[in-house]
């Protein structure tokens, strides 16, 4: 009776979450196809390749959600990864460092929410703008050339955030983890939460409901400018050095996971278990193309039939 | 005007219908909408139907004009049986449905929309404005409307919006003309412009439909009513037949004892004091109102009331004058200052203004009051959330399923419920409701005036502003009306008549427009 009820639980999660589903079908299909997939090893491979796209991608839920777009999550990745390895390359702790790069990034979400809010500019323009601007300040601040985070103790430990393990299991599946969780209350169980689905739902609505509209707005871009960030550590931390390109690219990206995840590009409506479950998606995909040799240029364009695939089980669900 | 539809007009002396409904059924995911529903439409008739709201006229016209299919039933048209799948057929076969929501492109002119998709061509093939416009003019002055073709439908109020949904169904030479709601957002005077619109198509020859809350005009203008109740047709017959009473009788099926409840204030102190206000579409305004008394603002639609609403409760900025509440003067920046000082706008507007229609009944009636729920780091205390809204649901008797379903699954009377206990959730002193009967049936419309009468028991503060001018004469504890920004006259409930305010709301309006005609 148990597993009846659990079976029950298990179809309507699979018929609630079209994303889920698509991530179910598409580990069932590389299981199938390759023996090494489904391996512990390959498993924890694939979310932790997944778990920067993952943590940009929930950022990016909030700004989606209030019906605007973030295009700058790049290139702020790759502004204040420079700032992360230039922190620790000068030996100050990341547990100074660390936060001081995610207040970074949410400072510069913040300037471009504000123009959003307060400028009335439209989000695409804005953060296309900022993507411009803030590419430029990264090539500028590493002058072109990637920034060693060294080999001190402070590096030693930055490190960890990136290369680490706890328990067997990489510490940026942890972050991705915690972020999700944050994210998910934030979203779920707080006043700001409903302000932000309020927002996205109708603007005008939020304003005379008492909402202040453009602290909303502002804090959404400041979170996604803060999670980019945060990703930025992960990389930085990963690959020992902040790369002045770095993150290029990565908005598309995040953009894909959140609208595979079933956030509406019109606001108002989604869930941030969607965001996780569409940058896993795109992770798994990326994971079973490569380990079947699949070359990366039919990769892309595989990857793009599955986004368009994922989508279109969607809207054909929510239409009907 | 033209020799066919002469001789259509003539024939209807001896009625043949030109459309049959038989034995219509339609049910949605296993519940009746309508069933077994007989309906003849005759040319040179203007029939109305009438029914509380979820009674299933909406979904009647939609079957008539193709948009839903019937589940059971026959469909003649011009003796022939019809099989409309989608609303173009029902288009081409001289069948017009206007909807409540119109529809209609903001940023296009009256003409394109007019003419939208069956654009006048020249022999380039390229659009022949000058007949487009020339066209479209002509079936605007046909309408008696002074609106230039070329003016964005957006700079257009919403009766003229009505006027050229009128003019495209013309434009198409529909037979059957079918007007949903078409005076629920119309000022008197715009009603009085269609009604006779009406009269000149009936003359024509065309067949008209209309549904309709507001029963004078049944009465008025339609020459038969039918009546459904629970999608069954209870009442068909000519509206000499019977008179108001009995046709709200058959349409909730009970007696309704007094439409307009009034009781008496117990004034309290005075809540709010407006002097000489400006704001965008608001000349020096002056007013005060007290505890426990409904102030009543009438007007024509654009008069100003909304706009000054919106400036009372800070959506908009105020230009001179200055708002005080208890005796303080305040300075309202958004909405939300207002909130605080216990001053809360109910708009008109539900579905743009009011409510986030995607979402759930719960949230959307919680939004405003969320900071009472809400324990540190503003997390939302769920419990008692949950517990304000089931309160609201059941004082409020709003009809759901569940708390949770999508907001716009709820009839507009339920919606218009939910709106006001979002307002009253966050305990306001204050309260201005802009039309809160809009698109509500009569059942719906006494229990909110109930729930009026309730406002002003508690002590608030309640500034009512209605176009419908029997609500607001029965409801109101002193009148004042706008026209054009200005208030052009205060009256007591003794001194107020239909007469007095619709002198005082057009005043000003006649004035300027012998002096631009």
């Amino acid at each position: 009776m148990s597993t009846l009820t659990m079976n029950k639980a298990a179809t309507r999660l699979l018929i609630d979450n079209k994303a889920f589903l698509a991530l179910t079908l598409l580990v069932i299909v590389s299981a199938a196809l390759s023996d090494n997939f489904l391996t512990v090893d390959n498993i924890l491979n694939v979310l932790r390749q997944s778990s920067i796209n993952a943590i940009i991608a929930m950022g990016v839920t909030f700004v989606i959600l209030t019906a605007g777009i973030d295009l700058s999550v790049g290139a702020v990745l790759a502004l204040t990864g420079a700032f992360a390895g230039a922190m620790t390359a000068s030996g100050l702790t990341p547990w100074i460092g660390v936060p001081g790069t995610v207040a970074a990034g949410a400072a510069l979400g913040a300037i471009a929410g504000a123009f959003v809010a307060y400028g009335r500019i439209q989000a695409f323009i804005v953060t296309l703008v900022a993507m411009t601007i803030l590419r430029g300040a990264a090539l500028v601040f590493t002058d072109g050339r990637p920034i060693s985070i060294g080999t001190t103790e402070a590096a030693d430990l930055f490190w960890q955030l990136g290369g680490g393990y706890w328990l067997g299991v990489p510490i940026p599946i942890y972050l991705m983890f915690f972020v999700f969780i944050l994210c998910w209350a934030v979203l779920h169980h707080t006043r700001f939460g409903r302000h932000v689905y309020a927002v996205g739902g109708g603007e005008k609505v939020a304003r005379l409901s008492g909402i202040n509209v453009n602290r909303i707005k502002i804090s959404v871009y400041a979170i996604s400018g803060a999670c980019a960030a945060l990703a930025s550590v992960v990389l930085t931390a990963r690959l020992g050095s902040a790369q002045p390109t770095a993150g290029t690219g990565y908005e598309l990206d995040a953009i894909a996971a959140v609208v595979i995840g079933g956030t509406s590009l019109m606001g108002g409506r989604g869930r941030i278990f969607g965001t996780l479950v569409g940058a896993l998606v795109i992770g798994v995909l990326n994971n079973a193309l490569n380990i079947m040799g699949v070359s990366s240029y039919f990769q892309m364009i595989a990857k793009g039939a599955v986004i368009l695939l994922a989508v279109l089980l969607d809207s054909r669900s929510t239409s009907s | 005007m033209s020799a066919v539809s002469k001789d259509r007009w003539h024939s209807a002396e001896m009625p043949t219908p030109l459309m049959e409904l038989r034995g219509i059924a339609k049910r949605f995911s296993g519940v009746t909408v309508l069933e077994g529903v007989d309906l003849s439409l005759y040319p040179g008739r203007v029939q109305a139907l009438a029914g509380e709201n979820g009674a299933g006229k909406s979904t009647l016209m939609k079957v008539l004009s193709g948009v839903h299919q019937a589940d059971a039933g026959e469909i003649w048209l011009r003796g022939e049986r019809v099989h409309f799948t989608a609303p173009r057929q029902a288009m081409d076969a001289g069948i017009a449905i206007i909807h409540q929501e119109l529809n209609l492109i903001g940023g296009l002119s009256a003409g394109e929309n007019i003419f939208l998709g069956r654009e006048p061509r020249n022999r380039l093939g390229m659009v022949d404005w000058g007949r487009l416009y020339r066209q479209a003019g002509e079936l605007l002055a046909r309408l008696r409307q002074p609106i230039d073709p070329r003016t964005p439908v957006a700079g257009l109020s919403i009766g003229q919006q009505q006027m050229v949904e009128i003019a495209r169904a013309l434009s198409l030479d529909a037979e059957i003309i079918i007007m949903d709601e078409p005076t629920d957002s119309l000022t008197d005077i715009e009603t009085e412009i269609l009604e006779q619109v009406v009269i000149a198509l009936r003359e024509e020859g065309r067949s008209l439909v209309m549904i309709t809350h507001r029963l004078p005009e049944i009465f008025r203008m339609c020459d038969s009513v039918a009546v459904l109740r629970d999608g069954q047709l209870v009442h068909d017959g000519p509206t000499t037949e019977l008179n108001e009473n009995e046709l709200i009788r058959k349409m909730v099926g009970r007696e309704l004892a007094d439409r307009y409840p009034y009781e008496p204030p117990t004034l309290g102190q005075v809540m709010i004091e407006v002097e000489r206000l400006s704001a965008p579409g608001v000349v020096d305004v002056s007013f005060s109102a007290s505890a426990g008394e409904v102030l009543g603002f009438g007007g024509l639609m654009g008069a100003g009331r909304t706009e000054m609403a919106q400036a009372i409760c800070g959506d908009t900025s105020i230009k001179a004058g200055e708002v005080r509440i208890r005796h303080m003067p305040v300075r309202f920046t958004s909405p939300r200052d207002a909130l605080r000082a216990g001053l809360v706008y109910v708009p008109e507007d539900r579905k743009q203004a009011g409510l986030l229609l995607e979402h759930s009944v719960a949230n959307n009636m919680s939004l405003a009051a969320l900071p009472a729920f809400c324990g540190p780091l503003g997390v939302v205390r769920a419990g008692q959330e949950q517990a304000a809204v089931e309160h609201y649901i059941k004082a409020f008797h709003i009809k759901l399923q569940d708390m949770h379903q999508p907001i716009d699954t709820l009839s507009g009377g339920n919606q218009q419920k939910a709106s006001l206990a979002k307002a009253l959730m966050t305990e306001p002193e204050i309260v201005i409701l802009d039309e809160p009967t809009r698109g509500v049936d009569v059942g719906a419309k006494r229990e909110i005036y109930l729930l009026i009468n309730e406002l002003k028991r508690q002590g608030k503060c309640v500034l009512l502003i209605s176009s419908e001018m029997p609500e607001l004469l029965g409801l109101s504890d002193r009148i004042m009306v706008l026209a054009n920004g200005r208030i052009s006259g205060e009256f007591t409930r003794d001194d107020a008549t239909q007469e007095t305010i619709m002198t005082a709301a057009a005043h000003t309006n006649s004035a300027t427009e012998t002096v631009t005609s």
